[in-house]
């Protein structure tokens, strides 16, 4: 299982500044980690503090300005131009009310041009593996918040990314559709077997959903601490993990390192 | 079904349901009927004179004859022709400048003012120019028609694509997409409500343009029609002319309540374009029927309605 332990992502000494005529804002200031291939790592923080930014950098759709962000494709051949696929998953499904179930759920493939008969079967079986092939001809508006969710989740499965960046996906769904949808998207992705990244502003969410936590301080945000989550637990599904012995130790110490985070003087003013 | 005692709650509601809708049904053409009466009836006792208030039967009569002529479907034709081609350049060019303003953050800011004082033009001070340029032909009253609702038109258009949520082009980056792909998979398709109800204001619009060309280069059309009619006192004609779109404005809109909750979405842009041909124009019509006066050579139709009392 040499592969497990192999890093896959690694952010080197990164550092990303907002510029305005009312000046600069640093958002992220030398933040170096690793993630291993498989690991589910969550990213909790002040809010405000630059989670998203961190996200949007991974992704591509920003550029820092120094330091580096390594992808080591752990995919049987290994070229250095193959870039890595990302999966986006963003806090609101985004469905498009004008495009079927179904038709939302292949929009990527549309995009990159991938629309083969591989791919298609893949999207019908996801569809079928997560109780939405029913629904494939349905509106965005004719389906409950959670399937929205699972749909937006296929949405981003089908592309097979190496590694899924999940930015509060269920925050935008009430609390009893968030503990379900959560659980339901956790299992899909341990099942999967993806490498995923979450940032959350829930502590309870982190703990029994993540194997690690990272804790961001406050703006200029750097990496605070980095806490492996080991939970005694036969059943490990999020829900049953908020029953473990360890839940309320991990809850406390994480709550610890955020209020302290809050109380601190800010260093820089200003919004994100 | 017998309405008894035996009713449920619901068959009730839905009974009730009903007769408000006959009431409003009913009201409304009691009301147009109230006012037909009331005009025909000041004419006939001479409250008002005839002759520079025509009266409905004045105004049938002469439409009747216009229909044994022909001279009605010519003019209305040549409108509506006129107006419709008006309308679908108006429906391309704005298009067009509204993409091109979307892609380019620059270009928009740059020509934004120029926008704003193009579409403060009083455009129908504008048909004389476009007479000395184009002649008295129907390519002046086609860029009169587009003249009055493009600039407009743009506006509206760029407004609407950039209102189209962030996140959702956000979305499409997330999945590998280009500003090609924002475009034709977020901001056009979550435009069409705008483009939909653009395509209402334009088409009435461009009605407008079409009749201020008319009255001033044309021989043939409704614009024609109302300040040939108005000039040598044939009020009657004029307002035929003014009331052949009203029929139609009745219609009741089927689709136009809640387009997207239906799959048929063609039958909404073909209804908003029916829709718009008239209230919009008719409006127009008597306002500018008050306007200046320009003569211009009128084969009398040959039927003459004698004037009552």
């Amino acid at each position: 299982m040499e592969q497990i332990e192999q890093s896959l992502l690694e952010l080197k000494d990164l550092c990303y500044s907002y510029h305005s005529l009312e000046g600069e804002t640093i958002a992220l200031s030398h933040i170096s980690f690793q993630i291993k291939k498989g690991e589910f790592t969550a990213i909790v923080g002040p809010s405000g503090c630059g989670k998203s930014t961190l996200l949007s950098l991974i992704a591509g759709l920003d550029t820092p300005e120094s330091g580096e962000i390594i992808f080591h494709n752990t995919g049987q051949p290994a070229s250095p131009e193959q870039k890595p696929r990302i999966g986006y998953m963003l806090q609101h499904d985004h469905l498009f009310e004008w495009r079927t179930i179904y038709k939302n759920v292949i929009l990527g493939l549309e995009i990159n041009h991938m629309l083969t008969p591989e791919k298609l079967e893949l999207v019908t079986k996801l569809l079928k593996d997560y109780d939405l092939y029913k629904f494939r001809d349905k509106k965005p508006s004719e389906l409950s918040g959670g399937m929205k969710q699972r749909a937006a989740l296929i949405r981003t499965l089908v592309m097979e990314p190496d590694i899924l960046l999940l930015d509060e996906p269920f925050s935008a769904l009430d609390y009893q559709t968030r503990l379900s949808v959560s659980s339901d998207i956790c299992s899909i992705i341990r099942s999967t077997g993806k490498t995923a990244l979450l940032i959350t502003h829930d502590l309870s969410e982190a703990i029994s959903l993540a194997e690690r936590i990272l804790v961001l301080s406050r703006r200029p945000a750097t990496v605070k601490c980095d806490i492996p989550v080991h939970l005694t637990l036969t059943d490990n599904s999020p829900l049953a993990s908020r029953n473990a012995p360890e839940f309320k130790d991990y809850f406390n110490l994480l709550w610890k390192e955020i209020s302290d985070e809050n109380y601190r003087q800010p260093e820089q003013s200003g919004k994100i | 079904m017998k309405i008894t005692d035996s009713l449920s709650n619901q068959e009730k509601y839905e009974h009730a349901c009903l007769r408000h809708r006959r009431m409003v049904f009913l009201a409304r053409i009691l009301i147009l009927a109230g006012f037909l009466i009331l005009w025909e009836g000041s004419v006939r006792m001479g409250y008002v004179d005839s002759f520079f208030f025509s009266s409905p039967s004045q105004v049938a009569l002469c439409f009747i004859g216009m229909v044994k002529d022909f001279t009605f479907f010519t003019n209305t034709g040549i409108t509506l022709l006129e107006t419709l081609a008006s309308f679908l350049l108006v429906l391309l060019i704005s298009m067009l400048s509204a993409t091109l303003l979307w892609l380019s953050r620059k270009c928009s800011e740059i020509l934004e003012p120029y926008l704003v004082v193009l579409n403060s033009l009083p455009k129908s001070a504008l048909a004389p120019l476009f007479i000395v340029w184009l002649g008295t032909g129907i390519n002046t009253i086609i860029v009169a028609g587009i003249s009055v609702a493009v600039f407009g038109s743009v506006i509206n258009l760029y407004t609407g694509f950039r209102q189209v949520d962030e996140e959702k082009i956000k979305l499409i980056y997330t999945l590998g997409g280009g500003k090609r792909d924002a475009f034709f998979k977020v901001v056009l398709p979550g435009s069409v409500p705008t483009i939909l109800s653009n395509m209402k204001v334009n088409i009435g619009l461009a009605l407008v343009g079409v009749i201020i060309g008319e009255f001033l280069a044309a021989r043939r059309g409704l614009g024609y029609l109302i300040i040939y009619g108005s000039q040598v006192f044939r009020w009657w004609a004029g307002m035929t002319g003014m009331g052949i779109r009203f029929p139609s404005a009745s219609i009741p809109p089927p689709f136009l309540s809640a387009p997207f909750s239906r799959k048929k979405q063609t039958h909404t842009s073909v209804y908003v374009l029916w829709k718009s041909l008239l209230p919009r124009g008719m409006l127009h019509n008597f306002a500018c029927l008050s306007g200046k006066a320009h003569p211009a050579p009128y084969r009398i139709t040959p039927f003459h309605p004698c004037p009552v009392l």
